[in-house]
């Protein structure tokens, strides 16, 4: 376990208090899974998680030397029924973040509560109970998919690592069920990967990932690697599965329009911390986070008439490493707001000071010593 | 351009004659690979021109022929498989198909460069990005060593990549993505050409250094008078730089226009298609857009119009007569200039 500094625990976000669930066995656990939370409660609360990745030296006597700190010390929560979007350049952590949900990564300190149970500590068949129902569907559909398994051995599968999920019997038929949800012909039951497009394989990705009934599904880039005119029709089908899921979605994502239409709030992550939270609306009309500002002003704008008019905020430099963030503020390095406090002084995800008492759509969790609105062009 | 005086041997010096016309002109260019299951068709019959500082954006999904164009007119297409049957591609008022391999490797580098999507791969990772960069002026110019890096010091300063002096014994996989896509931008301008060819720079890298490399691209461009082809499939980094446009679909090129026209008033179907499938502010939590159906396989592409079975238009003549990229004009008949569209139905499309 990599030491934490503390600046990284003292960034605790007025967040509800969690109401966890103390199981003492498995079974008692399990049973605590079973049941089903509200909607527009959270499903998933995620609380000062971090991971940190050894650095080592030596070959015999390994030494560790540092630490990239992937994720350090973020908190969201994740109602039931929503979507929330991650953003955020590469190297900051959204992918991280969607391997200690599933549980890939072993967190380094922090906890995820699932109906109230911290699944960082679970495991055996307690663990395996939690996995059934968060699900993930991945970003390249070229790689994600076994080439020597046909479709319905790979989302078959699903059903023999949790067998009780379906009996033996009617496994085949529910495959064909799954197929026929995602727009496939459920006649393709025994081709395989090879003989699909990108936009079908995704299909079927996304098909293994209903196949336990999930309740919420992280999709870690699901269309970045599809062609323009198929991405549409894929974020179409997610929002149907939605709603006749009910299903809560952790949308991670890169391209700011795509996240703007699918989800209900938005968080903005940085250099392993969240730089700003809110619903869509309010980050993208209203950020007060400069990097969301410089962000949002980047990207392309559709519309050629808009491109003499509009400011562009550029940003020098690049990300710092993880292994070695700066001081402070993360972003102080490439903001131009930057003062002496940006560098001794953590600021905390929190609505700022002085948009508390109003009611604007400013007022949103937003980690800067100098939130302000600031109208940058909008990501349409 | 209409003359084209094929006698002319020697190329022509910059910004001497043709100044006019345009630097390349691509003519009824076709390209097929000849594969185990058949010929695939990748480009079949493209036309465009690029003038001195003018900015063509070639856009199109995988599979539309746009990369394949660019190679051959680099001159870095895999033959065989690959084979050019058919056209035309006009560098300066002359033919580059019918070149030697000699005169060819003159222009290429020296007067077309190219900047490739994944700078990583396109990267030698076994020598130092200031021996890549020198390269250019040792292999083109004949440089020594020392003075080639010299050079390549100035390069990697001119793309203002930090601290070039230090860096430029470093190895590709010490510099950052953004830094990378600089270096290969440096090693197309490292001749100052006249016309770059850049295939998806951006597609890699994270939207604030998107915008840091479109910018610098856009600079040095203004700075040399380069042309510009720009080959990608994002229609916000279109919208942002280009003049002009050039929709491919299957291998041919199905609208043209100036781009402030066609983001207004698309002409043709896909255009129209791939615009309104853009998620828009008004249109939150409805469904989006789609264009229906799956890009066609280039070993079998749809007869008639390629598009097609995927149109919302079709009629029986899309099916069985393939439609020519024709002038599209106002209502009333007046040019419209620089647009055409491959559709029996661009009226009703942009006028409808």
């Amino acid at each position: 376990m990599a030491e934490l500094d503390k600046e990284s625990v003292d960034a605790t976000p007025n967040v509800t208090e969690v109401a966890t669930v103390n199981a003492a066995t498995d079974t008692e656990a399990v049973a605590a899974l079973d049941a089903p939370v509200a909607q527009g409660e959270p499903i998933l609360q995620v609380r000062n998680l971090v991971k940190h990745f050894p650095l080592t030296q030596g070959i015999l006597f390994k030494k560790q030397v540092g630490a990239v700190k992937a994720v350090d010390g973020i908190s969201f929560d994740l109602y039931q029924g929503e979507t929330l979007g991650i953003v955020g350049e590469s190297g900051c952590g959204k992918s991280t973040v969607a391997k200690l949900l599933m549980t890939l990564e072993r967190a380094t300190a922090g906890e995820v509560f699932y109906k109230g149970q911290d699944i960082t500590k679970l495991s055996g068949r307690a663990l395996k109970a939690v996995r059934r129902n968060i699900q993930m569907v991945f970003q390249d559909p070229y790689t994600s998919l076994n080439p020597r398994m046909t479709v319905g051995d790979i989302i078959g599968e699903t059903f023999e690592i949790h067998p009780e999920a379906a009996p033996k019997g009617e496994r085949r038929r529910k495959v064909q069920d799954l197929l026929d949800v995602v727009g496939l012909n459920p006649e393709y039951i025994n081709r395989y990967p090879h003989q699909f497009s990108g936009g079908q394989r995704q299909r079927i990705g996304i098909a293994r990932g209903l196949a336990l009934n999930p309740e919420i599904i992280i999709c870690d880039e699901p269309v970045s690697a599809l062609d323009v005119s198929v991405q549409a029709q894929v974020i179409n089908l997610m929002e149907k599965l939605q709603d006749e899921f009910n299903l809560s979605y952790l949308f991670i994502a890169h391209d700011l329009s795509i996240v703007r239409h699918i989800s209900d709030r938005v968080g903005v992550m940085y250099l392993g911390k969240m730089a700003e939270i809110g619903t869509d609306t309010q980050i993208y009309d209203h950020p007060t986070h400069p990097y969301t500002q410089a962000l949002l002003s980047a990207v392309p704008v559709p519309d050629p008439d808009a491109r003499e008019g509009r400011e562009r905020i550029i940003l020098s430099g690049d990300v710092p490493s993880p292994a070695n963030p700066p001081s402070g503020c993360r972003f102080r390095t490439r903001c131009w707001k930057a003062q002496d406090k940006c560098a001794t002084e953590v600021p905390l995800l929190a609505i700022p000071e002085r948009f508390k008492a109003s009611d604007t759509p400013a007022a949103h969790e937003s980690a800067c010593h100098f939130a302000e609105e600031k109208d940058v062009v909008h990501a349409a | 351009m209409t003359i084209i005086d094929k006698t002319a041997d020697v190329p022509a010096p910059r910004g001497s004659n043709d100044e006019s016309g345009p630097l390349l002109e691509v003519r009824d260019l076709h390209v097929e690979f000849h594969t185990r299951d058949g010929v695939a068709k990748a480009v079949n019959g493209v036309n465009y021109s690029v003038s001195a500082g003018e900015t063509l954006a070639v856009l199109g999904e995988s599979g539309s022929g746009k990369s394949v164009t660019a190679q051959a007119v680099m001159g870095i297409l895999d033959m065989p498989p690959g084979r050019i049957p058919k056209g035309e591609i006009f560098f300066r008022g002359q033919d580059m198909l019918k070149m030697s391999n000699e005169e060819r490797r003159q222009i290429r580098g020296q007067k077309i460069a190219m900047i490739f999507q994944d700078a990583l791969s396109s990267l030698n990772p076994v020598l130092s990005v200031g021996y890549q960069l020198g390269e250019m002026f040792r292999v083109h110019q004949g440089l020594s060593k020392k003075d080639a890096k010299a050079k390549a010091i100035a390069l990697m300063d001119r793309v203002r990549i930090p601290a070039a002096k230090e860096r430029v014994n470093d190895y590709p996989h010490m510099f950052s993505g953004g830094m990378r896509q600089r270096i290969m931008i440096a090693m197309a301008l490292a001749l100052e050409p006249d016309l770059i060819i850049a295939d998806e720079p951006t597609t890699a890298l994270d939207v604030t250094v998107q915008a840091q490399v479109m910018d610098l691209l856009a600079e040095l461009q203004r700075d040399f008078n380069m042309g510009l082809i720009l080959i990608t499939h994002d229609l916000g980094v279109v919208a942002d730089v280009a003049d002009k446009i050039a929709v491919m679909y299957a291998g041919r090129i199905v609208e043209t226009a100036p781009v402030h026209e066609i983001y207004k008033r698309p002409a043709h179907p896909y255009t129209k298609g791939l615009l309104e499938s853009i998620p828009r502010l008004d249109q939150k939590g409805q469904e989006l857009y789609a264009i229906k159906g799956l890009p066609p396989n280039l070993l079998h592409v749809p007869s008639g119009c390629a598009f097609n079975p995927r149109c919302t238009m079709a009629q029986d003549i899309c099916r069985t007569e393939v439609p020519a990229l024709r002038p599209v004009t106002e209502q009333d008949g007046t040019e419209l200039v620089g647009r055409g569209s491959a559709c029996h139905f661009w009226k009703e499309t942009i006028h409808g």
